[in-house]
């Protein structure tokens, strides 16, 4: 919420920028790895924001869906038809079209847990390193606590508490139980590194003056050192986004992630699963293939981008 | 006469901060696992009602009442948080909701099959790991080396549970080579049930173990490699060669035993990992260990069974994480030398 609150940018915000004017641009330009990755990105974003414009058919239209359809494989297998390009699932959806709206769930999820546990991470590392003393102690104590879980196994266990809370949950609470399993377990990189920098941060002779003319802490933390302390954040937010899509698929897969109503990548997969026996591969092939291309290409322009933005590396 | 006594002053400092050390890990142990009881004490105490969830919707008040009082439920918050932990200790959790049956038991039924899996995944870990990474390093710059670094970036970003699929559509489906389903046959010791010991068994098992110890086996290669590189940079590896040393002894005589110290924690931190993560891997194979039987409990909201697991893992955890962090402490020359120095 106070991630853009600064209206005057400091003079690392507009060095920021001429980064990005320069060297940055140009590394990108001489890199074909992450030319590649942003294309593959740009081209599932694109496809799953604009799904009901770009997929052939609308999946979850019952209407349309005719079970004489169902399983056929993909056009170039025999068998296969051309109003279907990848084949047809159980239920005669589109698998080409039930990718883009997947995506769009699994991508919505990954961004809106990202979101969230940078603000809460970023909220929590600024007091941590701000103020010291018991706060810094308590938030670091819960983060040491954290990473000594695999973060799989905290989101599934947030999950299971909130199924339980919640037994005949809607859909849309099902969605915010799943984003908050993600990003409770997602906050803790940004908490550090936000964290590190702020103890930098706070002995800088600016934080200096504007305590000397009397700005409360708050306003100093949020008006002057979160502008600072965000380039890293940038950076671990890429890297995250994969890793939070793959958390959502695990637990879609899992069976305990987006409702089955709206089946994301992971679920996909699922309901594929269990048709891979009886040779119909493509169900299960296409929506792995899709969220391995996805995280790969996220993860790959993720290390290009902290690769660029180091200077020790240039 | 100086010397001696800053000797002595050294090793009562390190003593100290070693006594220090121990005791703050310790401390931070029990902490966590506190923490964790109270969790899994909360989950008892507010999500679900146990008095429903026992007698169904349908009791009177009255048999509420006594059932309440019988479970102590009307006995103040501490006294019952206590005697949830002396319970937990002893491995009490109650009753399954869903199977209606001891979580101690189901818990001790199915431990066998996670444990073996994760201990068999680790080992494959280490046994392609190391000589992968070995090989890597050795063979730095030439295109098989590349080729084997590039694929080991697979192992690292495909979802676990991708990689089991396609070995499963590769090894079970198309060649039929591998069962993919179960455990196969088992071997009970009263109580323990191993699969290690048949044909069968072992065959159920190769998937699921490669696929549990894909992310770990690639791990360790890139951190052998990482290690390996370092050290043959080293002086004393040029001091081996110019004393016209075998490349076989230099390479696994003297640079390959110093990698091996990181190499060996990074495998034990990574073991409570492994059995975490069969979670996933039980799932795709239907193995049945701890992790599906925890997965039903999270999708059944079985709180007992996950209150139990809960308190199982971390245990497993926090006990790993203890050992380690003593074992580096003993094991990590450069605080020793401290001690030795003068």
């Amino acid at each position: 919420m106070a991630v853009d609150a600064n209206p005057h940018p400091t003079p690392s915000a507009s060095a920021l920028r001429g980064f990005f004017d320069g060297d940055v641009w140009h590394s990108f330009r001489s890199s074909p790895v992450a030319m590649l990755a942003a294309v593959i990105t740009l081209i599932c974003f694109v496809c799953a924001l604009f799904a009901e414009v770009v997929a052939p058919h609308n999946p979850f239209d019952l209407a349309t869906l005719e079970l004489m359809d169902s399983l056929k494989p993909p056009v170039w297998v025999s068998g296969g038809e051309s109003k279907y390009l990848l084949g047809t699932d159980g239920q005669g959806r589109d698998i080409l079209s039930a990718l883009m709206y997947g995506a769009r769930i699994s991508l919505l999820v990954g961004i809106a847990s990202v979101l969230l546990s940078i603000v809460i991470g970023v909220s929590l590392g600024l007091l941590a390193g701000f103020l010291g003393g018991r706060t810094d102690a308590f938030v670091m104590r819960i983060c040491d606590v954290m990473l000594s879980f695999p973060s799989i196994l905290v989101a599934l266990m947030i999950s299971g508490v909130g199924r339980s809370l919640f037994p005949n949950a809607p859909d849309a609470l099902a969605f915010v139980v799943l984003v908050l399993a993600i990003s409770l377990t997602g906050w803790v990189q940004y908490a550090r590194t936000v964290r590190g920098s702020t103890l930098v941060e706070r002995n800088k002779e600016y934080v200096q003056a504007a305590r000397v003319i009397g700005v409360g802490s708050f306003r100093i933390m949020r008006r002057h050192v979160l502008p600072n302390v965000l380039g890293p954040v940038l950076v671990l937010a890429t890297i995250q986004i994969a890793s939070a899509i793959i958390t959502e698929a695990t637990l879609s897969f899992l069976g305990v992630g987006v409702p089955v109503t709206s089946p994301s990548l992971g679920t996909l997969i699922r309901n594929g699963n269990d048709y891979l026996f009886s040779g119909e591969w493509w169900i299960t092939a296409w929506p792995s293939l899709t969220l391995v291309l996805i995280t790969l290409s996220v993860n790959l322009l993720g290390d290009w981008l902290r690769d660029a933005l180091n200077p020790r590396l240039r | 006469m100086i010397a001696s006594s800053r000797d002595t002053n050294a090793r009562q400092a390190f003593s100290n901060f070693m006594l220090v050390f121990i005791l703050r890990r310790l401390a931070q142990a029990v902490v966590v696992m506190l923490s964790v009881a109270f969790i899994a004490f909360m989950l008892f105490q507010y999500v679900g009602d146990p008095v429903t969830n026992l007698l169904g919707q349908d009791a009177t008040e009255e048999q509420r009442t006594a059932l309440r009082k019988d479970l102590g439920l009307d006995q103040p918050f501490p006294v019952q948080f206590a005697r949830f932990a002396v319970n937990a200790a002893q491995g009490e959790f109650g009753i399954s909701l869903r199977q209606g049956r001891k979580v101690s038991s189901l818990i001790v039924e199915r431990f066998p099959a996670t444990l073996e899996l994760a201990l068999v995944a680790g080992l494959i870990a280490l046994g392609f790991g190391i000589p992968l990474g070995v090989y890597a390093a050795l063979r730095r710059g030439k295109a098989s080396a590349q080729l084997l670094m590039t694929g080991t970036l697979f192992g690292v970003s495909l979802p676990n549970f991708v990689i089991g699929i396609v070995l499963i559509w590769v090894f079970a489906v198309e060649l039929k080579w591998l069962p993919s389903f179960g455990r196969g046959e088992v071997v009970d010791f009263g109580g323990w049930t191993s699969g290690l010991l048949t044909r069968d068994g072992l065959l159920h098992l190769i998937l699921p173990a490669f696929t549990l110890s894909a992310f770990q086996l690639t791990l360790i290669m890139r951190l052998v490699r990482a290690e390996m590189l370092e050290v043959l940079r080293t002086d004393y590896i040029r001091f081996a060669r110019a004393r016209g040393l075998t490349n076989r002894s230099v390479y696994f005589g003297h640079a390959l035993k110093n990698t091996l110290v990181p190499v060996i924690t990074i495998t034990g931190l990574q073991l409570g990992s492994l059995i975490a993560f069969a979670i996933i891997t039980e799932q795709v194979f239907q193995w049945p260990g701890m992790g599906l039987l925890f997965i039903q409990a999270v999708q059944f909201a079985d709180i007992p069974v996950m209150a139990a697991y809960l308190c199982l893992i971390s245990l497993i955890f926090v006990v790993i994480n203890l050992g380690v962090d003593l074992l580096y402490f003993a094991v990590d020359p450069r605080l020793r030398v401290e001690g030795k120095a003068h």
